[in-house]
């Protein structure tokens, strides 16, 4: 066990721990936005079901070339795009709701993921690193610049669709009538989730990476009623869990996923009972009203 | 003519089922005409079909040279979420979509025509508001400065007076004057008949099938209506394809 002063001066000596919180840091910068789009669509549970959809790929990767960070990456990638395209494209081609689309993909890759980790066999102590993240928060160099790449793809690209996707979850009909961009940034949309999927994937784990997506955001929703302010806050929220995540994860030897969400959820009920728009406490205790 | 809508037996509809059956007809430039029927009468796919949100299912409109952006739509309240984090202002701001497109800013000249459409709506001072504390009313406002930037040669509005009080509508009614009085087209998906009767010199009464399409008078008499009341709003799981001649 580390000393808290022996820590503060370790953040400049080790690299692993600097590595960890830039990746933290990057990652929120890039996945907490996604997330808010996320959440606004109601598709919260969707980001989830597509986090498994990797774990296939991840799997094949790792058949061809064992813990290798961009075999891996590029088998996830590989797997969560074509499910995406495809659950997106069913989705508006026939009646299925895109939400149950892809569960009926997610459901039958996680169950081949399974199978192809099991039969190539993978260690215990592999495997929690494969689930849940790093543990004692130790991303390597490698997995910080795919990060920042990612990172960097997915923050020009939602600059890019920024408007058309807002207007689609707004007011698609009016959408369709001035713009056909529609389809397009929504299938953009599909593909940001997935390398930021990837990204949380290195970070923290595959069962719990989403999380920085998804957790922010919902912090975020007590916070503001205009989606630039809640793009920011969720910005902020998820920096300040994955600084302190990874600080614990380093401090008390658990994994990185785990410490990151955890902070995550600590935020995450702080707001639900002080934030202004909708908390319990500004329920309960409204004030007087206001003249007009 | 430029600038005329024409229905060559325009049918539209949903997995093969039509919602507007055999439509045949012309809407003159500058026309002020109401889409009057019960509900599930088709009057909104009529629209969707015109701005091309729905594919036609046989025939074909003529648009008369209005390119998609010559033609604002104003969908029903009820397919707009309002529980999104955005301001008025924003909103609003999306009717400036022919000059900004999906990348472009806007400009000074823009941020006064905005300023200016929100104040003849009466929503100056709303500028930072989320849309989801607006009332019924407030919103119908809202949309209809999105519209006035639009700036569009013809507008369809969908039920545009549903749930509001009389005098947002009678605001709303003096913007629709004012578009015909600028020889823009006008076409508003209506319930309240006397509404129509007063303001509106034509009208198409559509039962899925068009009843009468002319002057308002001569469409909306008893025998008319009694005959769009009857229309069955089921479709015919069982119905054969459609016998009718394909127009050329």
């Amino acid at each position: 066990m580390h000393g808290h002063a022996h820590d503060i001066a370790s953040l400049w000596t080790e690299d692993a721990l600097r590595q960890s919180l830039a990746a933290v840091v990057i990652l929120a910068i890039s996945a907490a936005p996604v997330g808010v789009f996320l959440m606004l669509r109601r598709m919260s549970l969707v980001g989830d079901a597509m986090s498994h959809a990797i774990l296939p790929g991840a799997a094949i990767g790792f058949l061809v070339s064992g813990l290798n960070v961009f075999a891996m990456t590029l088998g996830g990638l590989i797997a969560g795009l074509v499910i995406a395209v495809l659950a997106g494209l069913i989705a508006r081609a026939t009646e299925i709701k895109e939400d149950a689309s892809l569960a009926v993909f997610l459901l039958v890759s996680l169950a081949l993921g399974v199978v192809i980790v099991t039969v190539k066999g993978m260690d215990a102590e592999h495997l929690m690193e494969f689930l849940f993240g790093e543990t004692a928060a130790a991303i390597s160099a490698d997995k910080l610049m795919l990060i920042a790449g990612n990172a960097t793809v997915s923050t020009l690209v939602l600059a890019l669709i920024y408007r058309p996707l807002v207007l689609d979850c707004v007011d698609p009909n009016f959408l369709r009538s001035v713009s056909s961009a529609g389809a397009a940034a929504h299938l953009a949309f599909l593909a940001l989730l997935v390398i930021n999927l990837i990204s949380g994937f290195h970070a923290l784990g595959t069962l719990l990476g989403v999380g920085i997506m998804i957790v922010p955001a919902a912090i975020a929703r007590f916070w503001s009623r205009d989606i630039t302010v809640m793009i920011a806050i969720a910005v902020g929220s998820g920096a300040l869990a994955g600084i302190a995540g990874v600080l614990a994860s380093h401090e008390a030897g658990i994994p990185a996923g785990a410490g990151v969400i955890l902070a995550a959820g600590i935020l995450y009920f702080g707001s639900v009972i002080l934030g202004p728009v909708g908390g319990l406490v500004w329920k309960l205790f409204p004030g007087r009203h206001l003249e007009a | 003519m430029t600038g005329q809508l024409q229905f060559r037996d325009v049918t539209i509809g949903y997995d093969r089922h039509p919602a507007v059956h055999h439509l045949t007809g012309a809407i003159e430039q500058g026309a002020l005409l109401a889409v009057v029927g019960p509900n599930g009468a088709g009057k909104s796919t009529l629209f969707k079909g015109i701005v091309g949100a729905l594919p036609l299912l046989a025939g074909r409109i003529d648009r008369g040279g209005l390119a998609a952006h010559d033609i604002a739509y104003l969908p029903q309240v009820a397919e707009i979420d309002r529980s999104f984090p955005i301001g008025v202002y924003d909103m609003v701001a999306m009717g400036l979509w022919k000059r900004t497109g999906v990348f472009g800013g806007i400009d000074a000249e823009g941020r006064a025509r905005i300023r200016d459409a929100l104040a003849a709506v009466g929503l100056t001072g709303f500028e930072q508001r989320a849309i989801a504390t607006l009332s019924g009313g407030q919103m119908q406002r809202m949309l209809f400065a999105r519209l006035l930037l639009q700036d569009a040669r013809a507008i369809l509005l969908d039920e545009p007076f549903n749930a509001i009080d009389s005098r947002t509508a009678s605001d709303l009614l003096d913007l629709i004057r004012r578009w015909h009085g600028e020889q823009r087209t006008v076409l508003a998906a209506l319930h309240d008949l006397d509404l129509v009767r007063a303001y509106f010199p034509q009208t198409l009464l559509l039962a899925r099938e068009p009843i009468a399409w002319g002057e308002t008078a001569t469409v909306l008499t008893p025998q008319n209506l009694l005959k769009a009341r009857q229309m069955c709003e089921a479709f015919d799981e069982q119905a054969a394809a459609c016998a009718a001649p394909v127009a050329g």
